[in-house]
């Protein structure tokens, strides 16, 4: 059985005048970590707001953990935890007393599933005395995930759980998620770091409310249809406007210190097209894309069609 | 019922771990208890006078004194010149200018009568006919003085008098802080108990903990609760600390019942609470909520019956202050603190407040489920 599905959910704020999520059908299996993609504004925290019983959908049914969501909204609340993109716990409240309160609000106790929360709680352990406001980032996040798992649910979501957290902080987290994971819990996480994308066992591409493509980070990753060459030289601003003069290119955008460039032509008539353009140093090398190449060229098909449809 | 516990346990602790909470609670009231009186006091002392004397007179003279031994009066300047009064009212020197005219003694002695001009700046409203007030009366006594040294008793027997002698029921000597001091306290609970819960609910709106709230199996009604009673409770802490004050300093133990008085600030802490949450439904920053709140406890204490009657309001306004429970309860503070009156007496307010009461609470409710 799944653990989310989602048909055809459609959510509109502002009198209908905003479309947030847009048509969006998904499902996640059980002890999946699914991974919602997307930058900000992609309606991505409106997907968990709809499912975490927060929100109703204008068109549309979900189920989370076989409840529907507006019908048994109760029996949900009992069996999720959420952890939402902004830190929203008690600020005035000590790392003790506010894990406590929400095991006690779910009717448990911290005893009760220690074992569940036991590798965060030892980070968290030195610092229980002190008030969550005082925290360091990496600290809350840890502080509010024990307290979405206080109560042994069967589904997570995660909004963002990582934004503005260092990089250590970061793969610890996501090697707790994988641990989580083992113990047959269902997560649902979203974020805006691509690189984050590969850690899960599926993703969701969204942008603009649209869920634009569903597969395993491999597969998403495989699925690209081009070969794709990274372009390095000393002038690389001048590269970049020669290369999308070129009559054989197919897509150029710089990504770090490297251009990303897809090609119509053969690689060979690139490379004596940078020359005749006096570039010096010049790098150009096959790469295997990355998620966010992904992205990128869904992003731009996504800005041409909205284009044919305007002529 | 077990949530609602956990839920009170948690409100406790972060109010009283707040630093300032304790301050608002004790010290805030006892400070304005102590000073918003003397603000309050419509027995004004030090009108400023002037006096032009054209007679030079005795009897201008003993009237001039009269008027300066009253203790109400400070003599801002005594001059023949009409021109240097007038001088002193417009650079804000005097309040009143006398006037006693040339002739005044002989005029009086021999016609009988003779007319005094008094002038009043009317800026500032209130000073202004208080004053003018001591000083007609300070005219009329001396006026009955003049008559008894000059006319013979026996025929003065055969003119009809109407002598006024005044008795204040309930505060003799028409003590100001002693209806003063409880309406003050109704205007301190309103502001502590209504504001805070306002606050509080909004705050939580502001940094996201409600929605953290909302996922859990804690219903609407226990979360609502939970904020409702730590201020009900705030409220009475408020109003006993209030009464005490009002004993120590200034010696006012309510002739009525005390538990009478109780039962009247449950009610209308239930209505004012609904107040604030209803407010608090309509806010999602603590800013708008003071913003809103500030509007409404300007008016609030502006038209209660806390500094002027409202029976001299017109009609519409009245009708207006009749959907306030404070007024209501400044009503009923007075009756029992100062008068003494029972249960069958205030009836009719606490089934106002009650209504009132239940009517917010309901829009607050419908509303808060709407918006969530």
């Amino acid at each position: 059985m799944n653990a989310i599905t989602l048909s055809n959910i459609t959510k509109t704020y502002n009198r209908k005048t905003v479309l947030a999520v847009d048509d969006v059908s998904f499902e996640v299996g059980k002890g999946e970590i699914f991974g919602l993609i997307g930058p900000d504004g992609a309606g991505k925290s409106t997907l968990f707001r709809l499912l975490t019983t927060l929100l109703i959908a204008d068109k549309g049914t979900a189920t989370v953990a076989g409840h529907d969501v507006v019908k048994d909204f109760k029996e949900i609340r009992g069996l999720v935890g959420y952890m939402p993109g902004r830190f929203s716990l008690y600020q005035d409240l000590t790392v003790e007393e506010n894990l406590n309160f929400f095991a006690t609000v779910f009717n448990t106790t911290i005893k009760e599933n220690y074992e569940l929360i036991k590798d965060i709680y030892v980070q968290l352990e030195p610092f229980k005395n002190r008030r969550a406001g005082k925290l360091s980032g990496g600290m809350k996040q840890k502080l509010a995930l024990c307290c979405a798992l206080v109560h042994k649910p069967e589904v997570l979501f995660l909004d963002e759980p990582t934004t503005g957290v260092d990089v250590v902080s970061r793969k610890e987290f996501w090697e707790m998620l994988h641990r989580l994971k083992l113990l047959g819990i269902t997560i649902l996480v979203s974020t805006s770091y691509m690189d984050e994308a590969t850690r899960c066992d599926r993703i969701g591409l969204i942008l603009g409310g649209r869920l634009l493509s569903i597969n395993t980070p491999e597969d998403t990753i495989k699925a690209y249809p081009e070969k794709l060459y990274a372009a390095k030289s000393d002038g690389i601003y001048a590269l970049l406007k020669d290369l999308r003069s070129f009559e054989g290119i197919l897509s150029c955008y710089a990504f770090g210190e490297f251009l990303h460039v897809s090609l119509k032509c053969a690689e060979q008539e690139a490379l004596s097209y940078i020359q005749s353009k006096g570039h010096t140093h010049v790098e150009f090398k096959q790469i295997t894309p990355t998620v966010e190449d992904c992205f990128i060229r869904l992003l731009n098909q996504k800005n041409e069609g909205n284009g044919h449809k305007d002529e | 019922m077990r949530p609602l516990k956990f839920l009170l346990m948690k409100e406790f602790r972060q109010l009283f771990r707040d630093k300032g909470f304790i301050g608002r609670l004790l010290i805030a009231p006892a400070l304005q208890l102590v000073l918003l009186p003397l603000a309050a006091n419509y027995t004004i002392k030090n009108v400023n006078i002037a006096i032009v004397d054209h007679d030079h007179s005795s009897i201008s003279k003993k009237m001039v004194d009269k008027i300066m031994s009253s203790g109400y009066f400070r003599l801002a300047g005594y001059s023949d010149f009409n021109s240097k009064a007038n001088k002193l009212i417009e650079n804000d020197k005097a309040d009143i200018v006398l006037e006693i005219p040339v002739n005044f003694e002989k005029d009086l002695i021999r016609e009988g009568g003779r007319k005094i001009a008094i002038e009043v700046n009317a800026i500032n409203g209130v000073k202004a006919s208080v004053g003018f007030g001591y000083l007609s009366g300070i005219l009329t006594d001396y006026n009955a003085d003049i008559r008894m040294q000059w006319v013979e008793p026996s025929r003065t027997n055969s003119l009809p008098v109407i002598d006024v002698i005044p008795s204040f029921w309930y505060n003799p000597a028409l003590t100001y802080y002693i209806y003063m001091v409880p309406a003050i306290l109704v205007s301190l609970v309103t502001t502590i108990a209504g504001l805070s819960a306002a606050f509080n609910i909004v705050k939580e709106k502001e940094i996201g903990t409600i929605e953290q709230i909302n996922v859990t199996p804690i219903k609407k009604y226990q979360f609502i609760l939970g904020k409702l009673i730590p201020f009900l409770v705030m409220g009475f802490i408020v109003f006993t600390v209030g009464l005490l004050i009002a004993w120590v300093v200034y010696g006012i133990i309510p002739v009525g019942h005390i538990a009478l008085l109780c039962l009247f600030l449950e009610v209308f802490l239930i209505a004012i609470l609904g107040f604030g949450l209803l407010i608090s439904t309509y806010c999602d920053s603590q800013q708008q909520a003071n913003s809103l709140m500030f509007l409404f406890m300007m008016v609030f204490n502006m038209m209660s019956g806390l500094y002027t009657p409202i029976d001299s309001m017109p009609g519409w306004a009245q009708f207006i202050t009749h959907l306030f429970p404070i007024s209501y309860f400044i009503d009923v503070m007075r009756m029992i603190v100062i008068k003494g009156s029972g249960l069958h007496d205030i009836l009719h307010q606490i089934g106002a407040v009650l209504i009132i009461g239940i009517v917010l609470n309901t829009w607050a409710a419908l509303n808060y489920r709407k918006t969530t």
